[in-house]
């Protein structure tokens, strides 16, 4: 049993998911939970108010998660996105471009496979798959038995890619910095206005392949001004991860994030 | 269906509290929704049954209240009705409004033997 959580999570936990294969290390399942039993009771009914929220677990394990890297000088960032936006490939290119100046870890989400984090030690960069089973989002306490298993280097980059879905993962906090919601121009551009939550939470929108601009009906201003109608302080950068164009942008804005999640320049020039 | 998870997170609240307050069955959940909670009524009933199976909370009725959503107005100030977040202003036309109500996910009553 977990003993951060006394949750069943371990090892050697069972498999319900209906496959039966050596995981090894970098990875972890969920998503195989039951219902408990209990013997029912005959009494006279009575009411208890509550008034409990019902995250409210979910956000102390992500406390938890955030106090951990806040120790630890990392910046941690919750990418989120529809399936395809081009979440790996930027974040490949992404790590590429990082490798040998600011260390870096990844955590990926995904109901199954272990594709996406293999791709991203293909790079160098460690990172740790969590299947989600049947689950459309990754929680707080997923993420907390990642970060038990990743070792983070102080004041890196945490970047812990959601599970392909606009809708679920925005009401779960993992205990990151900020939401970045990455969105290609090869969707609509009122994908703000129809999936209005996810856009709210996050403090950037990154609009990706746009070397594709030029052979799509996309109106960047109007994404933007939809995104903008939704949460009026969300950032905004364009790029490709497949030309480049625009990866500087996105470099000097995780430069500028982690200087302030390490606790200034001065800290980070003392290591 | 994140809502199947939160019946997870409302079933593990139930046997917490029923430890604490002993009891051994309930009989009714009440739960404020608020409508920008991310949750959509129907499928978190449609977890609840599911989840509920075998559990202290069998055939326990799901009662949902939906509390209104509310924005303020970072123009004229007045805390007004929305329904969705990119709303205007009802009284003065302004986009500049900040959610204050309706993201409730909570659980707001029990009924238990």
């Amino acid at each position: 049993m977990c003993t951060l959580c006394g949750c069943g999570e371990s090892h050697d936990h069972k498999h319900d998911l209906g496959h039966d294969h050596d995981h090894g290390e970098g990875h972890v399942h969920f998503g195989d939970g039951a219902a408990g039993v209990s013997v029912a009771g005959m009494s006279q009914s009575r009411l208890i108010r509550l008034e409990a929220d019902i995250l409210d677990k979910n956000r102390s394990y992500a406390d938890r998660n955030r106090a951990l890297l806040a120790g630890k000088g990392v910046l941690a960032l919750n990418l989120v996105s529809s399936p395809g936006s081009g979440k790996t490939m930027l974040l490949v290119e992404t790590l590429k471009q990082l490798a040998g100046r600011i260390p870096a870890a990844v955590i990926e989400g995904d109901q199954q496979t272990s594709n996406d984090a293999d791709r991203i030690r293909e790079t160098g960069a460690p990172a740790l798959q969590i299947n989600t089973g049947k689950g459309c989002h990754l929680d707080a306490h997923m993420v907390g038995h990642a970060l038990e298993k990743l070792s983070l280097e102080r004041q890196s980059i945490l970047f812990i890619e959601n599970v392909g879905n606009l809708v679920c993962p925005a009401g779960f906090d993992l205990g990151e910095a900020c939401k970045v919601v990455i969105l290609s121009v090869t969707e609509g551009e009122d994908k703000p206005l129809k999936y209005p939550d996810i856009f709210a939470r996050a403090d950037l929108m990154i609009l990706t392949k746009t070397d594709l601009l030029p052979h799509v009906d996309f109106s960047v201003a109007a994404a933007v001004a939809n995104a903008r109608r939704i949460n009026r302080k969300i950032q905004v950068l364009q790029l490709s991860a497949r030309t480049g164009e625009g990866m500087d942008g996105w470099l000097a804005w995780l430069d500028a994030a982690r200087t302030m999640s390490a606790g200034g320049p001065q800290e980070i020039a003392a290591e | 269906m994140h809502e199947m998870s939160l019946c997870e997170s409302i079933l593990d609240i139930l046997k917490d509290q029923a430890a604490r307050d002993s009891f051994t069955r309930v009989k009714r959940v009440s739960v404020d929704i608020g409508p920008l909670s991310c949750v959509e009524p129907e499928a978190l009933r449609f977890g609840f049954d599911v989840v509920m199976k075998g559990s202290l909370a069998e055939g326990a009725a799901l009662e949902i209240s939906r509390p209104p959503a509310e924005a303020l107005c970072l123009s004229c100030f007045r805390t007004v009705p929305v329904e969705e977040r990119f709303d205007t202003c009802p009284e003065c036309g302004s986009e500049a409004l900040q959610v204050v109500g309706g993201e409730e996910l909570k659980i707001r009553e029990l009924e238990v033997v």
